[in-house]
């Protein structure tokens, strides 16, 4: 099986979030990049899959150079080969803009399946999976926490847990499958990975390759526009409830509750 | 010229959801302040009477699509659907809700119609024709507010938990128009094989109202017990931080942070969870927030409402029986 897998590289979910100058966007000085870790699952789910069905698995991340290590994060986990699109022109797009670049760099690679993350949690879009199967104009199968490859590789049938239930689907592939926290355990790359990683193929690509034009993509092709960007509402530290005794603290904060906080 | 705002409801097994309340009422206000007409969509099989209840929350006009292969939800059958109505009465603006159904059909949707999508929205006010949308990204650490200018319609997903409900009036009445459903055989592809209930009944945590959480300081999966005990008194979910999860101690789908679920009840109270910035950025937009920790320098503090110092094994079950007394 083909299987193709999409990466962002993200800013650290320990990083302390500050907006620039401008107001529309945040300071990347002191940021550590890594891969979103629901892109991480996709790329397990994809090496697994490889490892049962045999075949071979893309990884392909947009954005500057960078995000080459963490495709050759992927290569040193077991992916086969990487594109990176490399061209400022296809960077800051929106959800559709990003899918174009990703559409018409997988034009000429063969898949069966493409994996994403359910999310990237930088700009929490959940959006790119979605423009990119309808790019490609295949079933579409979100948040999923389980995946099984029908045995003559014709089919998939994913588990999607929603609000209260859990939808059991089923689809013929291609398909573009998104992946949720569960899915696996993602494996670390290994010593012997890292080294093999560094001679495995990375295609990069500028937007003429991709035959696309820069008003297409990137944020001149996007239809979503940031105006400003605004802190949270600050968050006053609030009452130590005080008391005697724990008892006396128990009783004091759920009287606070329902009658100050009027919550209860 | 593009008119109009426009609902997409939500219903599962024929009974529409809270978030399609939440939505029409969202819809109405914004309808009433720029004078626009406002139009709900309901998708699915036999819901047309269900449908009607939407019309005393505000909706002037509902389109209901009904069909066999409607049933149930599949985001290419309902995107066929929703992308051929729009074209042809292209309403302004378009609404869904950010639940796991809606936030993959609309962006599916957005994706068809050549347009821009805000998801997973707080905030939504106009500018003449133009949704200003507010959105948290990095999980509320920052708020974007975004536009989409350049095409229609304008998109946006709104939170759950978030609009607030109008009183229905029984006096409103709507137009109810019947849609002609024309399903591409390749919008058919993916099928539902099966439903497995969640046997644990409570509210998901994205759409609960009440939380209690529990982290590191549980100390094993067997003590959650408590946590669950307490809960159940207030009618509240349980949810985890990501140590407690990774420990394996609480299922994936429990997790309250960054990389898990982002969360608005009106009361969290969070156990034994020291406060790391992942955490925090989760569910730091719940309206009353109260922490127990054994450290009084525990970051979470600096985000509560009210903190309890003290063992969270000695706190909870006072917690409990005074919840009990009131309730």
């Amino acid at each position: 099986m083909n299987i193709i897998s999409c990466i962002k590289q993200i800013p650290d979910t320990e990083t302390q979030i500050k907006i620039d100058s401008s107001g529309k966007g945040i300071q990347t000085a002191d940021i550590k990049w890594v891969m979103n870790p629901y892109d991480e699952f996709g790329v397990e789910e994809a090496l697994r899959i490889k490892e049962k069905k045999g075949g071979k698995v893309t990884v392909i991340g947009v954005g500057p150079q960078r995000v080459v290590e963490s495709l050759r994060t992927a290569l040193a986990m077991g992916a086969d080969e990487a594109i990176h699109v490399d061209d400022p022109a296809a960077e800051g797009g929106d959800a559709l803009a990003t899918a174009r670049v990703l559409a018409a760099a997988l034009k000429a690679v063969p898949f069966d399946l493409i994996f994403c993350g359910q999310r990237a949690v930088d700009d929490d879009n959940a959006q790119v999976g979605a423009a990119l199967a309808e790019l490609l104009q295949i079933p579409l199968l979100s948040v999923i926490t389980k995946v099984e490859i029908s045995e003559d590789t014709s089919k998939v049938k994913v588990q999607r847990p929603v609000e209260g239930a859990t939808w059991v689907f089923e689809t013929p592939l291609p398909a573009l499958i998104t992946a949720q926290k569960g899915l696996n355990e993602p494996r670390y790359a290994s010593l012997p990975g890292i080294m093999k990683a560094k001679k495995k193929p990375m295609a990069v690509k500028k937007l003429g390759d991709l035959g696309l034009s820069s008003d297409q993509v990137g944020e001149a092709g996007s239809k979503i526009k940031i105006r400003v960007l605004t802190p949270p509402p600050e968050r006053q530290a609030g009452k130590m409830v005080e008391g005697e005794t724990i008892q006396d603290k128990g009783a004091a904060l759920v009287k606070l509750l329902r009658e100050e906080a009027k919550i209860i | 010229m593009a008119n109009g705002i426009w609902i997409i409801a939500e219903q599962r097994g024929g009974t529409l959801r809270k978030i399609s309340f939440e939505l029409v009422s969202e819809g109405r206000r914004l309808a009433d302040q720029s004078g626009q007409p406002l139009a709900v969509v309901v998708i699915g099989q036999g819901i047309a009477e269900e449908a009607k209840k939407l019309a005393s929350y505000g909706a002037e006009t509902i389109y209901i699509a009904d069909a066999q292969e409607l049933a149930n939800y599949t985001p290419e059958a309902y995107t066929g659907v929703l992308a051929d109505l729009i074209k042809e009465k292209q309403p302004n603006i378009v609404l869904g809700g950010a639940s796991q159904q809606g936030k993959e059909l609309a962006a599916r949707l957005a994706a068809r119609l050549e347009t821009g999508l805000a998801m997973d929205c707080v905030g939504l006010r106009l500018e003449g024709d133009l949704l200003i949308a507010k959105r948290p990204i990095y999980a509320g650490k920052v708020f974007a507010e975004v536009v989409c200018e350049s095409a229609r319609p304008q998109m946006a997903t709104a939170r759950p938990n978030v609009f607030p409900v109008l009183e229905p009036d029984a006096g409103r009445t709507a137009e109810v128009v019947t849609v002609s459903v024309a399903i591409k055989p390749e919008d058919l592809r993916t099928t539902l094989v099966e439903e497995l209930a969640d046997q644990s009944g409570k509210v998901d945590l994205t759409e609960a109202t009440c939380i209690v959480s529990g982290g590191r300081g549980m100390k094993g999966a067997e003590h959650f017990i408590i946590l669950e005990k307490m809960a159940g008194v207030i009618g509240a979910s349980v949810g985890a931080s990501r140590s407690a999860v990774d420990a394996g101690w609480r299922p994936h789908s429990d997790q309250v942070g960054q990389t898990g679920k982002v969360v608005n009840p009106n009361l969290y109270i969070a156990c034994g969870i020291s406060g790391a910035i992942q955490h925090l950025a989760g569910m730091g937009s719940s309206k009353v927030i109260v922490a127990v920790n054994k450290d009084p320098d525990a970051p979470i503090f600096q985000k509560a409402d009210y903190g309890i110092v003290g063992d969270l094994f000695e706190v909870v079950p006072i917690l409990e029986e005074e919840f009990k007394k009131i309730m």
